[in-house]
């Protein structure tokens, strides 16, 4: 049901290649949003079923809410994340009611950075962000595979070296 | 102590211990200042014999700090760079590649015109308060600023400190009366007066407590006397030249200021039209540098003429006249206020405008644009609008709100186009090379 491989993107007349994130993302993120909700339902249901009574466990159902609405927001949210590398700059977008779309010439990055945290790392993804001298540039592509992620810091560092320019 | 000097490197001007010695004295006037109680207790249990020992002792220790970190700290100029040597205990160098200055600043605070000496400041990007010269005799600063310009507009090493300075054409300066005027037509001006004088009696009313009313009047009337008599202070004189080395900058009544921005180090320029000022079409011209602290290029002059002033310092670009103004709907994103949004591009500079009453027309340069981005909110995409935000590498960000959004999507994909190829036309961080 959700195209996010490279295969999904095609490339029509000027529009760009673009590429979405592998699901690798989405999983995790999901299955933090179960965890955390899941035993927030739990808690809440427990302590109010001892404390008021078994009527007042229905607010358990509140978290089990918050989850299913969740669920939905990170798949949208999951899909709405796109990027596509062109000749000369790299297209980043991202959103679904704050849509955001950011370029960023090779020329202009000063700092190609590839981070990925423990639970990142669990999971097998990697996030590269981009850095040029606007602090203001918010270029970051979250949930990579980590070998996608170093072909992708590498290709750029090596773009960014060709077309280099300064302030 | 394995400090010594090597070669080809300077100390600054003897008289920079004694801006050290009063720091002690200064210190305890803050804390009496601060807590006059218990300051009062202490005093009546020293005799006048220790109080003046321990000042006496307070002020050599001082000086004597201020002697040993003057007698640590060296400076030289190389072929690329400058370095400067710091610090008794924790030692720090700094080494400033020269062409990568944005500006230098050669300051003189009103004691330092007494003494005859002057401070250096060099922005780059990442510079901070320490990496400044001070202080430097004042023939000393010329000299050296002189040498580190040519050095970093690349003339040869050998010939760098015999190029001297650069002759320097006036383009234009504010006269003191004009200047007294434009701040009396400043809401700001008249809005802190007002809070000095309306604040403190009613706080008298409400509390009855002198020291109350003293902690609120103090501020409010140092705030109203900052933004009139201050700024006519800071801005007295204002002078803008050009010359080879770029731009400079001179101002300053007690203190004076000499800035030079080196050509094509200008990332934006914003042209501002307070409300008062439009009858006389006078505008105030703002700038950004990368790394300066100095954000005001022109702080009151006719419009046409701060026109050509933009003109020289930001070269091929003329001020658009005729804005692209926002879609009618845009009334039910931003009411009232949508009408001050105005876009302009052209083959230079992407120009945009905002606010209603103070009108601020912001102009980046093409080759200056770091990334471009779109932003859409969910009410933004419900009447078809997007804003395009274009970010410097001053760390500012200009934004064209409130623009069509298939138009803003185009403009985005131009925007980054232009700023990839403006480079091309740029000039090399070496000017003279």
């Amino acid at each position: 049901m959700e195209t996010g491989s490279p295969a999904g993107a095609g490339t029509m007349g000027t529009e760009p290649a673009w590429t979405g994130l592998p699901p690798g993302l989405l999983r995790m993120r999901r299955l933090l949003l179960v965890v955390w909700l899941g035993l927030a339902a739990l808690a809440v249901g427990l302590l109010l079923s001892l404390l008021a009574g078994p009527v007042w466990a229905a607010f358990a159902l509140l978290p089990l809410a918050a989850l299913a609405w969740g669920w939905v927001l990170l798949g949208r949210n999951w899909r709405s994340w796109r990027y596509a590398e062109r000749a000369d700059d790299l297209l980043i977008t991202r959103g679904v009611l704050w849509r955001q779309e950011t370029v960023v010439p090779y020329g202009r990055m000063q700092l190609v950075e590839v981070t990925s945290g423990p639970v990142e790392r669990h999971f097998g993804l990697a996030s590269v962000q981009l850095h040029t001298a606007a602090a203001a540039t918010d270029a970051t592509i979250p949930g990579l595979d980590p070998a996608e992620a170093e072909r992708l810091r590498d290709r750029l560092t090596e773009l960014g070296e060709a077309r280099s320019a300064g302030l | 102590m394995g400090a010594g000097k090597a070669a080809g490197e300077r100390r600054l001007h003897p008289v920079t211990p004694f801006r050290r010695a009063w720091a002690p004295v200064a210190v305890l006037t803050g804390w009496a200042m601060h807590d006059p109680n218990q300051a009062q207790e202490q005093l009546t249990r020293l005799t006048t014999t220790m109080a003046l020992g321990g000042l006496a002792g307070l002020v050599t220790a001082g000086a004597l700090y201020g002697f040993l970190t003057w007698w640590f700290t060296y400076f030289a100029v190389t072929d690329s760079e400058l370095r400067i040597r710091t610090g008794l205990l924790f030692r720090r160098t700094a080494h400033i590649r020269l062409e990568r200055i944005q500006a230098v600043d050669v300051t003189q605070p009103l004691l330092a015109r007494v003494a005859g000496v002057a401070k250096l400041r060099i922005d780059v990007v990442g510079t901070e308060k320490k990496d400044e010269l001070a202080f430097l005799g004042q023939g000393e600063a010329r000299r050296l600023r002189a040498e580190l310009l040519a050095r970093a507009a690349g003339f040869a090493p050998e010939t760098a400190h015999e190029v001297g300075e650069a002759p320097a054409h006036e383009l234009m300066r504010v006269p003191p009366n004009k200047l007294a005027v434009s701040i009396m037509l400043t809401g700001a001006t008249w809005g802190s007066l007002a809070a000095a004088l309306v604040a403190p009696p009613f706080l008298w009313l409400a509390t009855h407590s002198v020291w109350t009313v003293l902690a609120t009047a103090v501020p409010l009337l140092g705030a109203a006397a900052t933004t009139s008599v201050g700024r006519f202070v800071g801005e007295y004189d204002w002078t803008v030249g050009e010359s080879p080395d770029g731009l400079r900058i001179d101002h300053g009544l007690l203190d004076r200021t000499h800035e030079t921005v080196p050509p094509g180090r200008v990332q934006t320029v914003r042209i501002v039209e307070p409300l008062l000022w439009r009858p006389l079409r006078w505008v105030r011209v703002e700038l950004d540098v990368a790394g300066s602290a100095n954000s005001v290029l022109v702080p009151v002059a006719p419009r046409a003429v701060a026109e050509s002033v933009v003109a020289r310092v930001l070269p091929g670009v003329t001020v658009p006249g005729e804005l692209l103004r926002p879609p009618g709907r845009a009334r039910w994103c931003v009411p009232l206020w949508w009408r001050g949004y105005g876009l302009a591009v052209t083959d230079a500079v992407f120009a945009a405008r905002h606010g209603l009453l103070r009108r601020r027309l912001a102009l980046v340069p093409h080759a200056k644009v770091q990334s471009v981005r779109l932003t859409q909110g969910p009410w933004g995409r419900l009447w078809r609008l997007a804003a395009v935000h274009v970010d410097t590498g001053a760390d500012k960000t200009v934004t064209a709100r409130l623009r069509d959004a298939e138009e803003a999507a185009a403009l985005l994909r131009e925007q980054a186009e232009r700023s990839r190829t403006g480079r091309r036309t740029a000039r090399p961080d070496r000017w003279m090379a």
